[in-house]
């Protein structure tokens, strides 16, 4: 089973990075862009059935630091 | 009785070794290693030292994956038994990441990697680590990092700010850590992360230009701590 992990920075931590890449999206020309944050994408392929709550868990403890960022997990089914 | 101090090592640690020297430096007593595979610590341990570097590559996140080695579940049960653990550098972001400390390094804000000696005040002289120092006293520490710009909530700096646990703080803007804090402690006191590097400011011999040796006083504190424990 595929399962998709966006992990982003909370709303408000300052992401040095994000500001770095809209700064060099202007320098290019390109106009219009008001923010930009940058997240990270975790794949995960894992046994069928694995439940919702593991992955929650997975989440928690390793795969995002909640003081600092935030997660949302999609499961096959909304791909 | 010697004092009994270990220094761990993390895969891409490179500042153990400073650690160890630092340590031994000071106590006289040559550090023990431990290697991040080892479930078990070395039975009665006066500090555990998290050194400084890029521990499994800064993977995921700085010190996420370090925190979490089967060391790393040793460290967190010896810190909940009192033993004092110090994080430098990558060792404070382990600690946070092992949520032994509040609040969580952030890349710096001004997306560089900063390696210069920086002016600190040390905020509280009451703590096994900083009984040496004077609580207001500017002292000079080397720092060398891309990842220290410590960030917390809002209530949960209000709250460590009026338990007395910032330890030390910019004395001038470094890398954008709120309210320029450079070293936390737990609540008991007992474990302290900090991004300066204490261990490479303890001898003037080494690197005469460099460092100087406002550091060394952190570990004497430790060590006079524990001769009259």
């Amino acid at each position: 089973m595929q399962v998709r992990i966006l992990v982003r920075l909370k709303p408000g931590v300052l992401d040095p990075q994000g500001r770095a890449v809209h700064h060099a999206l202007e320098g290019m020309g390109f106009v219009g862009v008001e923010d930009v944050r940058v997240g990270r994408l975790i794949e995960l392929d894992v046994a069928d059935g694995t439940d919702h709550a593991a992955i929650t868990a997975m989440c928690e403890k390793l795969l995002a630091n909640t003081v600092i960022e935030s997660f949302s997990i999609e499961t096959e089914g909304s791909l | 009785m010697t004092f009994r101090a270990a220094v761990v090592t993390f895969p891409g640690s490179n500042c153990d070794r400073d650690m160890a020297t630092a340590l031994e430096a000071v106590s006289g007593t040559p550090a023990l290693r431990v290697w991040h595979g080892d479930a078990d610590l070395p039975d009665r341990l006066d500090l555990i030292a998290l050194p400084g570097g890029f521990s499994y590559g800064d993977y995921l996140r700085s010190g996420a994956m370090a925190a979490t080695s089967p060391v790393m579940r040793a460290v967190v049960s010896a810190a909940d038994r009192g033993v004092p653990v110090l994080g430098v550098c990558n060792g404070f972001q382990v600690l946070t990441e092992a949520r032994l400390l509040p609040g969580a390094l952030l890349r710096n804000a001004g997306q560089r990697f900063i390696c210069r000696t920086v002016g600190l005040t040390v905020e509280n002289s009451g703590s096994l680590f900083t009984a040496g120092y004077s609580a207001g006293e500017h002292i000079c520490v080397p720092v060398a990092h891309h990842d220290g710009n410590y960030y917390a909530d809002a209530e949960t700096l209000d709250r460590i700010e009026g338990e007395g646990r910032v330890a030390f703080r910019y004395a001038g803007a470094c890398n954008g850590s709120a309210r320029d804090i450079a070293g936390v402690l737990s609540a008991n006191g007992r474990v302290l992360g900090m991004m300066p590097h204490p261990e490479r400011a303890v001898e003037t011999a080494v690197v005469p230009a460099m460092g100087g040796t406002d550091g060394r006083r952190l570990f004497e504190s430790v060590i006079a701590a524990f001769a009259s424990a």
